[in-house]
């Protein structure tokens, strides 16, 4: 019985010891609850500046005034930089605090496998938004948001918690959703960068974390 | 069951080895710093270890210059990988058998 149970133990710390050195486990549930509120915040400011763009737009001065879409551009890049920040630093804030409860380093080789995987895909992505917009085809940014988003945490999934990959696949398909339905492009961030980060927050932090 | 018994490697007896092995198993080539700091163990213990294992022929050792810092690292040999994936089953078929 004795050596039953050292044989268990034995299985426990391999399964143990190839999760920690394959997978980054620092994430937390509490990092997605974060980022999905200050993604909220976001997108209500953004409706606030898309609004005054709507109330400053006199189609009878159409060709003397600048299109609306122009003077709210930069503030709503002003805005999408500061969420993506933020929310990312809180990310990093309460991954670096479930490293240190749990006695790991948050910077190690699965944190850089992790972060080059789902860099790849997000960089490419920022490229072709800012071509989008240097374009003046901005009906499509939501759409490319989300499903650029999307793919890089699928890329990413397989090393980290596996919930991140059925993260990435909704935002693909909301990301696709918001490319048919082009006028409710902030709804459809709204629900992928600030609902769904939320509620998959409250997953992994009621799955691992309590 | 004597069988199963002899599929035990000794070579993966202590908790350390297991360790190592398990880390190789899941990555590719591994660094000995990632593994030292992995495993919480010495310089000096580590080394030992992976000298047993090199030397039985279950990891493969290759030393690469970063600039001017040596780095050392090991990759699981294909009949290491075997004997592990044989060991593991042992286990799990003996705690069934009981």
């Amino acid at each position: 019985m004795d050596t039953n149970s050292k044989k268990i133990q034995d299985l426990k710390e391999i399964k143990d010891m190839m999760e920690r050195s394959s997978r980054f486990l620092s994430l937390s549930g509490l990092s997605g609850i974060s980022a999905g509120i200050i993604a909220l915040i976001g997108a209500v400011i953004a409706y606030f500046i898309m609004d005054m763009g709507k109330i400053e737009y006199h189609p009878y001065f159409y060709l003397l005034q600048p299109l609306p879409f122009e003077r709210i551009l930069f503030p709503l890049l002003i805005l999408g930089i500061s969420v993506v920040i933020l929310a990312l630093g809180s990310a990093l804030f309460f991954s670096w605090r479930k490293a240190r409860k749990h006695d790991l380093s948050l910077w190690n080789h699965t944190t850089r496998r992790l972060l080059s995987h789902l860099f790849i895909p997000l960089i490419t992505g920022v490229f072709f938004i800012l071509i989008l917009i240097d374009r003046n085809d901005e009906t499509l940014v939501a759409s490319a948001t989300l499903i650029f988003y999307g793919l890089a945490l699928v890329n990413a999934g397989k090393y980290t918690f596996g919930e991140i990959h059925y993260l990435g696949i909704s935002e693909i398909i909301l990301g696709i959703l918001a490319g048919i339905f082009v006028h409710y492009g902030l709804i459809f961030w709204t629900i992928g960068f600030g609902v769904l980060h939320i509620l998959y927050g409250f997953v992994m932090y009621y799955r691992y974390e309590r | 069951m004597k069988e199963i018994i002899s599929k035990l490697n000794k070579a993966f007896e202590s908790r350390i080895r297991l360790g190592i092995m398990s880390v190789m198993m899941v990555n590719d080539w591994v660094d000995f710093n990632t593994l030292k700091q992995l495993l919480d163990i010495t310089d000096g213990n580590l080394a030992s270890h992976l000298k047993a294992l090199e030397d039985k022929g279950l990891i493969k050792m290759k030393k690469q210059f970063i600039g001017r810092k040596p780095r050392t690292s090991y990759q699981v040999s294909e009949t290491g990988r075997n004997l592990f994936v044989q060991h593991i089953e042992a286990l799990e078929s003996l705690i069934n058998n009981q």
